[in-house]
């Protein structure tokens, strides 16, 4: 028995009752295969030795817990799920359709997974096979909402496997702005594994703040999949502040013409934690624009990984791509790889991509300490100054707060502004 | 105020001060000129407290205490302030937040409370008035796309917002036009009291038409040469620096 068929022993097959052919085609996947290596290209970098040999238990179902989470937002709409099982959802306005994937009808449960690659994504398999709860969200049609949506991860648990599943479908004219905040609290030991999926229809705009700050020895890998139909607009910043494994995945795929794409990434890693940030954006359609910034700041042994590729596909005309991504390294033992790929098969298209790997300023430093300010107070400074522009696309006040509070409190950061 | 006694410093391994000697009393100017490479800059470095420059032999005392292994921030919160030559540009901070914190951290240093935004901004107009640099100058990322005037009368208005007690004015002349010039100057006059102190750093005697000194020292090799009263400056203006070269003057 290799070791993922060892790993996925113990699971119970989803009891949500989602298409057949999904579930038959994840089984054999992982029949077939085990854990990436990093002989696999896409996992160079992260090594999955120490999950791999997790003894892990489903999690039990924790629906039922009373138990409130931190929020960032008393206005927002929240949704608080706890240990991978939708705890509570508040109340929804007009327009807007929420509920937890054990409450969705066949009919509706026969999209989920319909864009989700499951060749060669072992971790797509495994969720797809065992989702255990999840969330339907629903943007009907010329509803732009005023309130954000909050969907608040609580991981309480220990030696869990807790696979979720996120749709999301913006319909038509829709307006949503989505904040996923994910913490854990006492947990050690567990995998998190969120696999999201969107589709953003024509003209429809969706906007994910994930925010990470993870305590404990936890995994988390995690995957958005979004499909972009035409003229619509999508944005993502993935914020880490906080987890001792944590890879995220995000595929965009650009079905329809004058689509623009964001993805923002800011982290801040110390002590042993880890960061692997891939993103792919497969452009099919002429006349879209993508953009894609990601900045980390690494402290102690921490490491990062960026690898971002952008795909013109042949046809893909007048396309403007760029991507960017820059690191500041503050100690000797800090890491990163970083790999921005660019894959043009068109020929009339606007294309760049830099990577920039440094310390940070030392000049600055010395010249801020000389007007009275303390070495690590000017080092706070010189790093927000670096890593703000990413935070100026979150659009979420009530999440920018959230962030500078925890970095104040991790970091000592006091935010000038 | 200041006493600077037989003071060598080196960067890297190359020895720059080689033994100079100046004291400086309080509500005095002292003028400090000498030819590019006479080690005018290292002097303003190591005063301020620069960690790439290692002090070999020698004191400095100010206030009384010997400084010469103190963070270069102790010295900014103790009231020496020193007016870059250079100016650094740190995108993404912005100039009054800066400013506030710097203030703040001097206060505390001294258990004093914070300022108000209140008083705070009240000072950031009147002090921004005094060297006419634009309000919005002040909120702007820390010389930024200023011009070399400007980020000059930031320096002026950096010292003005912190009221050092000790003002160090690296080669504030330079690259600026004589009406900039003259705004500087008086930003600086309107500061002097009779508590504090001034040395400034120049290649030229203009500057010294509008901060008139007190003493005019000739550094050269890493040594003061030559003091004097404000008419040194004007002989060496009109002499250059060559006849220094050949006599030989012991350091004061």
């Amino acid at each position: 028995m290799n070791k993922l068929q060892n790993f996925r022993k113990n699971f119970n097959p989803t009891s949500i009752p989602l298409r057949k052919e999904m579930l038959t085609l994840s089984e054999e996947i992982l029949k077939k295969n085990d854990f990436p290596t990093t002989k696999n290209e896409k996992w160079k970098y992260t090594r999955l030795g120490k999950l791999s040999r997790l003894s892990l238990e489903k999690s039990k179902d924790t629906s039922t817990i009373k138990k409130s989470s931190e929020k960032i937002s008393e206005e927002a709409i929240t949704i608080e799920i706890i240990n991978g099982f939708v705890n509570t959802i508040s109340d929804l306005p007009k327009g807007l359709i929420i509920k937890s994937l054990k409450d969705c009808s066949k009919k509706e449960l026969a999209f989920l997974g319909e864009n989700i690659h499951l060749e060669n994504e072992v971790f797509h398999c495994l969720n797809s096979l065992y989702i255990q709860d999840g969330i339907y969200i629903e943007i009907e049609k010329d509803t732009k909402l005023k309130e954000e949506i909050h969907i608040v991860y609580n991981n309480l648990s220990i030696n869990t496997f807790n696979p979720t599943r996120l749709y999301i479908n913006s319909k038509s004219f829709s307006e949503a702005n989505i904040v996923e905040l994910f913490k854990s609290d006492g947990a050690e030991n567990s995998f998190v594994n969120p696999v999201n999926e969107a589709v953003i229809h024509e003209n429809a705009k969706l906007s994910i703040t994930k925010i990470q700050n993870e305590e404990g020895n936890n995994f988390h890998i995690g995957s958005d999949t979004i499909y972009q139909k035409k003229d619509s607009f999508f944005k993502c910043n993935t914020i880490t502040l906080k987890g001792q494994f944590i890879r995220n995945n995000i595929y965009v795929n650009i079905n329809g013409t004058n689509c623009e794409t964001h993805l923002n990434g800011a982290y801040l890693m110390d002590g042993k934690q880890h960061v692997d940030n891939q993103t792919k954006i497969d452009h099919f359609t002429p006349n879209c624009e993508s953009h894609e910034l990601y900045k980390g700041i690494l402290d102690e042994k921490a490491t990062a990984i960026f690898n971002g590729k952008v795909i013109v596909h042949p046809d893909a005309q007048k396309i403007n791509a760029f991507q960017s991504n820059a690191n500041v390294l503050i100690s000797d033992d800090a890491n990163v790889n970083s790999k921005p790929e660019l894959e043009i098969y068109a020929d009339d298209v606007k294309c760049s991509h830099g990577s920039t790997t440094g310390q940070l300023d030392e000049n600055a430093i010395y010249y801020l300490r000389s007007r009275g300010i303390s070495k690590r107070k000017a080092q706070a400074i010189v790093s927000q100054a670096f890593i703000k522009d990413v935070f100026s696309h979150i659009d979420s006040e009530s999440s920018l707060s959230y962030i500078f509070k925890t970095l104040e409190k991790q970091h000592n950061w006091e935010f000038l502004d | 105020m200041l006493s600077i006694k037989n003071l060598h410093a080196k960067i890297e391994d190359k020895e720059i001060l080689k033994g100079l000697n100046l004291e400086v009393k309080p509500g005095e100017v002292h003028a400090i000129m000498g030819p590019n490479g006479s080690g005018k800059s290292t002097l303003s470095s190591v005063i301020a407290g620069h960690e790439d420059y290692e002090i070999t032999e020698g004191e400095i005392i100010y206030q009384g205490k010997l400084i010469n292994e103190e963070a270069v921030e102790d010295r900014a919160r103790e009231g020496i302030f020193l007016a870059f030559q250079y100016p650094i540009e740190i995108p993404g901070v912005s100039n009054i937040n800066f400013l506030r914190a710097a203030l703040n951290e001097i206060r505390q240093s001294k258990g004093e409370k914070d300022i108000s935004a209140k008083e705070f901004m009240q000072r950031v107009r009147d002090k921004s008035k005094l060297v006419d640099l634009d309000q919005s100058l002040a909120s702007r990322s820390v010389n930024e796309g200023f011009s070399g005037g400007e980020k000059k009368r930031n320096e002026i208005f950096q010292m003005a917002m912190l009221e050092p007690t000790l003002a160090i004015l690296d080669e504030t002349d330079s690259g600026l036009d004589i009406d900039a010039l003259k705004v500087v100057a008086k930003g600086v006059n309107a500061l002097k009291t009779k508590d504090n102190s001034t040395i400034v750093i120049t290649h030229y005697q203009r500057l010294l038409d509008y901060i008139v000194p007190d003493f005019v020292h000739v550094l050269f090799d890493g040594k003061i040469v030559k003091s004097g009263d404000k008419s040194l400056a004007l002989e060496l203006e009109e002499k250059g620096y060559d006849w220094i070269k050949e006599i030989n003057v012991p350091s004061l």
